[in-house]
């Protein structure tokens, strides 16, 4: 739950979220789902030339259990109130 | 969920293929209806490959990407030219 949180609050940042299959997708993070299904717009792959697969895509669903990384803004994260709410969670109810 | 149907989508699995197609339905645990699919095969050697595929259901535990295809940009392609490495498997 709080990681879906989370990734509400980071809609309309540029985010680049890196897929197990080791493909990188730059773009703009427009939807996240419970199960952090995620949307990008206006999407750019970040080793283009060695994948080229994407070239006509401009929007995509990406699915949850597929991503390994999501690279956030640096400027993007308050990363004390990230810190103490993962505390919280942790903490159980 | 995502695109609506009737939409031309590029789908990648989890086995590194490209499917291509127009999206008839699909369900909260992503299994997708596919019509006129046809998937497209990378090569280090030759352009692109397509091959016609049909109606198929795609089970959602296989799928890593739904993409939007843009016909206009997907128009401007040169498949036979594009050389590329087939996509890798998905490693959990």
């Amino acid at each position: 739950m709080l990681f879906f949180s989370y990734f509400k609050e980071l809609v309309g940042k540029e985010v680049t979220v890196e897929l197990k299959n080791d493909l990188a997708i730059r773009g703009i993070l427009r939807s996240v789902d419970q199960y952090l299904n995620i949307k990008l717009e206006n999407i750019r792959v970040v080793d283009q030339d060695k994948y080229p697969h994407m070239l006509s895509v401009r929007n995509c669903f990406i699915r949850g259990s597929v991503v390994r990384y999501v690279q956030l803004p640096p400027d993007g994260v308050d990363i004390d109130i990230l810190h103490d709410a993962t505390r919280r969670e942790a903490r159980g109810p | 969920m995502f695109f609506s149907d009737a939409e031309t989508i590029s789908v990648i699995t989890n086995d590194g293929r490209n499917i291509v197609g127009v999206l008839r339905g699909f369900d909260q645990a992503t299994n997708i209806i596919l019509d006129e699919s046809h998937e497209r095969v990378y090569s280090t050697k030759e352009g692109v490959q397509q091959l016609v595929l049909g109606l198929y259901i795609i089970r959602g535990d296989n799928i890593s990407v739904v993409g939007e295809l843009d016909e206009e940009l997907d128009a401007n392609l040169d498949l036979s030219k594009l050389r590329a490495h087939p996509l890798k498997p998905v490693i959990h």
